[in-house]
């Protein structure tokens, strides 16, 4: 066994009961290597992760750690061996400040001497290209910058494999390069980088081997740089999944929503305020809403639901000023929702498909005089399983029990069978596998086809370059200007992302 | 070493099983106690759990005790179901015996067919107004509604201890506690002739058929049942929360406040202090013991109604003391719980330290 090899998997086999999340699978990561794990959700990159770090052991398999066989028992053993982890949703407490985080995972003696912790930190961050005040309270960073703690906090520990999950999908498209210049340098340096993910062309350009799971398995090992894009979600769907939709241009027809002057002030102190947010939507187009998470999606979304009420500013659909009604009033003058949250929100996990489409359904006659007519439940419900392909034994299905992908498809059924005027869909695809998201976009596009208007918040700059004939983006409850995505380059999307734009009045002048 | 580990889904078999296997872990425990206190134990189960149900005018006495509960146990089953945590059934059947008393006492020279209704309805007025006081705490104020219908419940008990030393005393009772005995027209019906159960059962009944209708039919029904399971998605559909939180109450206090008038209209005719020997409380283990079920309840009624009837049995036939009526049904609730834990729950062993990787490792070189 050469010295070469940093870590090496073999035969993994982790079953939990009724899924085999990883069925054999060989991993080898040589020194200063930046390896891709790709996979789509659910094929078996979290559990892999988790075995790696410690936090579960495997069922079967050997794990060999610099060419010596090893048993990680606990997160605080794989850090001892230099093994650090950087979770997708980091682990900080927002009221310490950034050295007392970092402390918290060091062994005590090195803990206690505060000075010469905020001088390493000092040193390992600069060294890095990520610049961090150690003094600075973590509530007060951004999400780029808490990822930059996360990264500081494993390097101090004398990391030699540094594993990211899915760390770009928080960042903008500038910080994102920022972030790869570091770890690229840590790779010359010899850390070892294990990277999840599964953005494409990224991996390309990052990485310099890539190993693809499907289903639990090894469904492929490939040099990322010399294959394209195509041939790698080739390994990740398998062969028979269409892996991107065909999107025909819109023809954008009369105005039917014009939001002005909608602000909202949040109650909690770490959450986010809209101010000024002034958008127009014409029949028959995609709007797109870029930005990193936490800056106001939500907030947007649920003032259109109605599920905030008490702002100033105005929503008027059609001529109708909506902006003081309540989510049922809307939902019949053919506002439909998508949120972020599936399970919790979009739909009760414990429910049946056939009560989860009772939720907003009920304007479609399923309802008589306050009796519900479960006959027509169900059938609507079937007819959603049906036309949308949801995959599922029936409509007695428990929401919780269907795959990701599978409910949003069928909770972006139930709203498009109610024919609605407008339709604000929040990351309607993420998490969702490849097959699934092809299904979601094309209802998207059909349902713009036939003239409704549709808002799509997402994080996902592909699937807004894909869909939408307009793009802009939120940056802390802002919301930049709008222009047409053929005009639109990415930098300058990344620059509204990162908030560098006037407030405000410029929104609909470019419409 | 024993870990308690999340099952994958929740079993619907346990959901059943947890009431049955807490009746018999409360009558294993209830057989030690007899031991350990020197009296036979098959003797005193059998005083406790038989013997008051093998006649007619025991099992009418079952009937009689059962309407309370039943009642104020369909109005809590509204509640629990939409996670509106209303402790105060005692309190809203104690006012709508209050309230039901002082209409009876003001009508008591007329007769007429009205008479009983009017006294009924004030009676769930009664109970309708005490839990909107909760209610409007909790929509408006934010206040915990367990914490402050328990406070309602020791109000109300002691504006009817007020109210039964002062102004509703009877002027000819001797002084004692009481109020004058209501005119027959104010009294119901009894069921069976030559017992003294009456139509409150059939209203107990009545109301745990409503129930099923509620939640087996009726939108709101379901609209509840979403308040109680997902809170943000009852919000996302527009489903008015603080309007089915209102709804929920008032069902209970009209249900808990019938309860408390149909009892002093029924078995006992007057207004008197112990006019409840904690029926809104006891109502709470039915709803429990009964799954939030229409006719779990109306099985769990019966059961938690033998608890006090055996328990007065107890203390006639062995003379034990009064405080077993509320040992066995604490006993049976504390089981409940602890079994209920095993419907998201299991026990497995933990396997030994270094098992799996030497497996491992076997596996590995037979493949080799």
């Amino acid at each position: 066994m050469t010295s070469a090899i940093r870590l090496k998997l073999e035969n993994i086999v982790k079953e939990y009961p009724g899924c085999r999340a990883n069925d054999g699978i060989d991993l080898t990561v040589g020194a200063g290597e930046i390896h891709a794990l790709l996979g789509e959700n659910g094929a078996g990159k979290s559990t892999l992760m988790k075995v790696i770090y410690g936090v579960i052991q495997p069922d079967q398999g050997r794990i060999v750690w610099n060419g010596h066989e090893v048993r990680v028992d606990n997160p605080a053993q794989a850090r001892r061996m230099g093994i650090g982890m950087v979770f997708q949703h980091f682990s900080l407490f927002e009221t310490l400040t950034v050295a007392e985080n970092i402390a918290l995972s060091l062994p005590p003696d090195e803990a206690r001497n505060r000075a010469r912790l905020n001088q390493r930190i000092r040193e390992v961050s600069e060294r890095y290209g990520m610049a961090l005040d150690p003094r600075r309270y973590v509530s007060t960073l951004s999400v780029g910058e808490r990822q930059r703690v996360e990264i500081v906090r494993c390097l101090i520990q004398e990391t030699t494999l540094l594993i990211l999950d899915e760390p770009t999908s928080v960042l903008t498209p500038q910080e994102v390069s920022t972030l790869f210049a570091t770890l690229r340098k840590l790779s010359k340096e010899g850390c070892s980088i294990l990277f999840i993910s599964h953005k494409l062309e990224e991996v390309r350009s990052l990485c310099h081997t890539a190993t693809v799971l499907r289903q639990g398995r090894v469904s492929g090992d490939c040099q990322p740089a010399d294959i394209s894009a195509n041939d790698i979600a080739r390994l990740m769907v398998g062969d028979d999944t269409p892996i991107s939709t065909q999107v025909t241009a819109a023809e954008p027809g009369a105005t039917l929503i014009e939001i002005r002057g909608l602000g909202w002030k949040s109650k909690d102190p770490f959450g986010t305020s809209l101010s000024n947010v002034n958008l127009d939507l014409h029949k028959g187009e995609i709007v797109g809403i870029a930005g990193v998470a936490g800056n106001g999606q939500d907030e947007l979304l649920k003032a259109l639901s109605g599920e905030i009420r008490t702002g100033t500013g105005t929503i008027t659909l059609d001529g109708v000023n909506i902006a003081n009604l309540f989510p049922d009033q809307r939902r019949k003058l053919g506002v439909a929702i998508v949120p972020e949250e599936r399970l919790g929100r979009g739909a009760v996990p414990d429910m049946s498909l056939a009560d989860n489409a009772l939720l907003t359904a009920s304007g479609e006659g399923l309802v008589s005089r306050g009796l519900v007519r479960s006959g027509r439940v169900r059938e609507f419900s079937r007819e959603v399983i049906r036309r949308f392909g949801v995959r599922c034994t029936g409509e007695n299905n428990t929401a919780g029990s269907l795959s990701g992908g599978n409910l949003q498809k069928y909770i972006i059924g139930r709203e498009a069978l109610q024919n609605p005027r407008l339709l604000v869909a929040s990351h309607p695809t993420w998490g969702v596998d490849v097959g699934s998201a092809v299904a979601i976009h094309e209802s998207l596009v059909r349902l713009r086809d036939e003239g409704a208007s549709i808002l799509l918040i997402s994080e996902d700059l592909d699937e807004l370059y894909q869909l939408c004939n307009r793009l802009g983006a939120l940056c802390d409850g802002r919301l930049s200007p709008l222009a047409p995505t053929s005009e639109l380059n990415i930098e300058q999307l990344g620059q509204w992302m990162a908030g560098e734009f006037e407030s405000g009045e410029v929104a609909h002048a470019v419409a | 070493m024993l870990l308690l580990e999340r099952r994958p889904v929740p079993s619907s078999l346990m959901r059943w099983a947890s009431p049955l296997l807490a009746l018999v872990l409360t009558i294993i425990t209830g057989f030690v106690l007899f031991l350990v206190m020197g009296k036979d134990p098959v003797e005193g189960l059998k005083f406790f759990f038989i013997t008051p149900v093998s006649d007619l005018s025991g099992l009418s006495e079952l009937g009689l005790k059962m309407a309370p509960l039943l009642l104020c146990a369909a109005g809590l089953t509204v509640c629990y179901r939409a996670r509106v945590w209303n402790i105060g059934a005692e309190g809203h059947f104690l006012m709508g015996a209050l309230g039901a008393s002082v209409m009876a006492i003001q009508l008591s020279e007329s007769s007429g067919f009205w008479v009983l209704p009017l006294v009924l309805l004030t009676g769930v007025l009664a109970g309708m107004v005490w839990a909107a006081i909760a209610a409007g705490l909790k929509t408006h104020l934010h206040c915990n509604e367990i914490l402050t219908t328990i406070m309602l419940n020791y109000i109300a008990l002691n504006l009817l201890l007020f109210t039964v030393h002062g102004p509703l005393k009877d002027p000819f009772g001797f002084g004692f506690p009481q109020s004058v005995m209501f005119s027959d027209s104010a009294l119901l019906p009894a069921l069976i002739p030559g017992t003294r159960l009456h139509l409150g059962l059939a209203f107990g009944l009545l109301a745990a058929v409503a129930v099923w209708v509620l939640f087996a039919r009726s939108f709101i029904g379901f609209q509840l049942n979403v308040v109680g399971q997902d809170h943000r998605a009852a919000e996302f559909a527009g489903f008015g929360v603080r309007r089915l939180t209102w709804f929920a109450f008032l069902i209970g206090g009209a249900t808990a406040g019938l309860a408390g008038a149909s009892e002093v209209t029924g078995p006992i005719g007057q207004l008197v202090p112990q006019v409840s020997p904690g029926y809104g409380y006891t109502a709470i283990i039915v709803v429990f013991l009964g799954r939030m079920n229409a006719l779990g309840i109306v099985a769990a009624s019966a059961l938690l109604a033998l608890t006090f009837i055996g328990g007065e049995m107890l203390q006639i036939a062995m003379h034990m003391p009064k405080a077993v009526t509320g040992l066995f049904q604490g006993l049976l609730l504390f089981y409940l719980l602890t079994c209920d834990a095993f419907i998201h729950y299991r026990i497995r062993r933990r396997k030994a330290a270094l098992q799996p990787l030497s497996a491992a490792v076997t596996t590995a070189s037979q493949e080799a």
